[in-house]
């Protein structure tokens, strides 16, 4: 079964990698088309992040392809997808920490807000304008993830729910068509967690496709269009959350690990 | 009230610090510290940029001095360039320099930049000391005078050798001040700060890091080179010992002990360690050990740095 066509956005094809003689993903393909939530599932280990690292260029896969807009963008560098529209937080958190909280998603705003260095150095005025127009922006997406009143205070002493926001901010700012979100309501308390999940449904309803790695089966099966399971690091099964959700390889696979597909009938 | 920011306050202080010193001067001697202390600072500032900034971290940064410093004595016997636009050619090569040794460095993750460094300073001391023909090697050479002393004279403002040297550094570090500062606060400053707190999400949200990593280096070996030119001007006479690795690990020592993320604390070490040897002569015996002293002991109990450590203990009680 393939859903990959002329709409797709993200094509991941037969990708792996190994670490030593751990592989650590193997031969994994799936697709992402606009405006769709897919989720990455799978029990500790199962190479999740790993597979994130290698989509989004931190790690050269040894196998397969990743395209973007149908262009082949495998090992590219992150900072370039970044322009091709591709943003992601980060399972163990990736804050600039002694940065203030405001600071930390202006910098999502990089790419639009750089200009030459000889401007930035003599605050000319447009070094002040493009900073000033991201400054605003941040100030927005701060409040969008409620986080406005804490702009000024400094990103490292904010709890670890709060910082799992400040990345989801930061990554939005770069206006993404693609979003990867590893683990993003972990930490977080229910309140908190039921507000990410309608930021994320938010964020793809504005036509940003989405690919999450998440915990909490309550969340994934709630506002997944479709569901990638993974065991170590080998595809087992694929499709809507309710298929999914009743295919016996995956609650094997996770009976055999935490039985935590359970939480899904909940 | 209106609360002025960061860079406002630091501008004032240091304004008002060159400004009203001079008036606690004992004798006209202090004119000459007070300027070697704003020439230290100022090379210290580009410390503050490329370590303070985007925690890298160069062991050979005095090499740069010594081309600025040289720049001024050659260029002008040699070309009959005029030893201010000496200044800016000794900047020029700095930074060329920085660029060809930084570059490829620079892609590698690690701290590759302090072993290159400390090769490239060392290469440029030793081309300084045994290139006898053209830089008379390890004695010195005399450098031409600037000539603005002379200009300004003629215009009724009449200084002093020291006075001169004194307000013409002052100004150099105000304005050396003023630049670090604009780029703190700006799209390419806070790039190189994020880029020094996690390289990975600085790479995802767009930043290529070796780029920037570049651009720092680059800057921070302009304002050594600068610093060195101003050092050799005012002395009229300069020897191969300001490129030497004393120098770069002096350079390091000032910012990391004033606190190397900040450009006020970083001028404040350069204060410090430049006065020591002043009031105390036994300093200028032993200053390896000292400087490595210090170090150690910043590194164990201040890791900010002394003038961000006594400011948080201040602000503390004050809440
Ligand atoms: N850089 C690396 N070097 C060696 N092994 C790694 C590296 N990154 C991940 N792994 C291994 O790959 C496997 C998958 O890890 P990971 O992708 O973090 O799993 P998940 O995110 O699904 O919990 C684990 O066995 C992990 O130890
Ligand atoms: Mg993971």
């Amino acid at each position: 079964m393939t859903r990959e066509d002329k709409a797709t956005l993200l094509s991941v094809d037969g990708l792996g990698i190994a670490f030593g003689g751990l592989k650590a993903v193997n031969d994994v393909s799936f697709a992402v088309k606009p405006g769709e939530i897919v989720s990455i599932i799978g029990p500790n280990g199962a190479g999740k992040t790993t597979l994130f690292n290698m989509i989004s260029g931190i790690y050269q896969p040894s196998m397969g392809r990743v395209k973007l807009s149908g262009e082949d963008v495998t090992g590219v560098e992150p900072h370039l997808l970044a322009r091709r529209g591709m943003s992601r937080t980060f399972q163990n958190l990736q804050i600039f920490q002694s940065m203030t909280v405001l600071e930390n998603a202006v910098t999502g705003y990089h790419l639009s807000e750089k200009g030459p260095i000889l401007a930035d150095l003599l605050s000319l005025p447009g070094s002040r304008r493009r900073a000033r127009a991201a400054e605003e922006g941040a100030r927005k997406l701060l409040a969008r993830v409620g986080l406005d009143r804490a702009a000024e205070r400094e990103a490292g002493n904010l709890s670890y729910g709060s910082l799992k926001r400040l990345e989801i901010a930061r990554a939005l700012a770069l206006n993404p068509k693609i979003l990867l979100l590893d683990e993003p309501a972990a930490g977080c308390n229910a309140v908190e967690t039921e507000e990410i999940d309608h930021l994320i449904a938010e964020v793809a309803a504005s036509g940003v496709a989405i690919l999450l790695v998440e915990h909490d089966m309550k969340m994934v099966m709630r506002i997944s269009n479709h569901i990638v399971v993974l065991d170590h690091g080998e595809k087992i099964a694929e499709g809507d959350p309710a298929t999914v959700s009743q295919n016996p390889a995956v609650i094997a696979a996770y009976l055999g690990a935490d039985a935590e597909v359970s939480h899904a009938d909940g | 009230m209106m609360k002025i920011s960061p860079k406002t306050a630091t501008l004032l202080v240091l304004t008002a610090l060159v400004a009203i010193t001079p008036f606690f001067f004992p004798s006209g001697y202090y004119y000459r510290v007070g300027a070697l202390i704003f020439v230290n600072g100022l090379a210290v500032t580009g410390i503050v940029i490329l370590t303070g900034y985007a925690g890298q971290i160069s062991l050979g940064h005095a090499g740069f001095a010594g081309i600025g410093g040289y720049a001024c004595a050659l260029a002008p016997v040699h070309w009959g360039i005029h030893p201010a636009l000496a200044v800016v050619l000794g900047a020029a090569i700095s930074a060329g320099l920085a660029y060809l040794v930084g570059r490829p460095i620079l892609r590698l993750k690690g701290y590759y930049l302090g072993v290159a460094t400390l090769g490239f300073g060392i290469l440029v001391s030793m081309v300084l000391n045994n290139e006898r023909d053209l830089t008379r090697g390890p004695d010195g050479i005399e450098v031409p005078e600037l000539g603005l002393r002379a200009v300004l004279k003629d215009w009724g403002l009449n200084l002093s050798n020291g006075e001169f040297w004194y307000y013409f550094c002052g100004l150099f570090l105000i304005v050396g001040a003023w630049i670090a500062l604009n780029l703190h606060s700006s799209p390419a400053g806070r790039a190189l700060r994020a880029l020094h707190g996690s390289e990975v999400a600085a790479r995802t949200v767009g930043i290529d890091v070796p780029r920037m990593k570049l651009q720092a280096f680059v800057i921070s070996a302009v304002y050594a080179s600068v610093s060195g030119s101003l050092l050799a001007l005012q002395n009229k006479f300069i020897t191969p010992d300001v490129a030497g690795f004393m120098h770069s690990i002096e350079m390091v020592t000032m910012a990391v002990l004033g606190g190397v993320g900040s450009v006020l604390g970083a001028i404040f070490g350069a204060g410090i360690l430049t006065l020591l040897p002043q009031v105390l002569t036994v300093f200028a015996e032993y200053e390896q050990m000292v400087l490595g002293l210090v170090m150690v002991l910043v590194m164990i109990f201040l890791r900010e740095g002394l003038l961000p450590s006594i400011l948080r203990r201040l602000r503390g009680r004050g809440e």
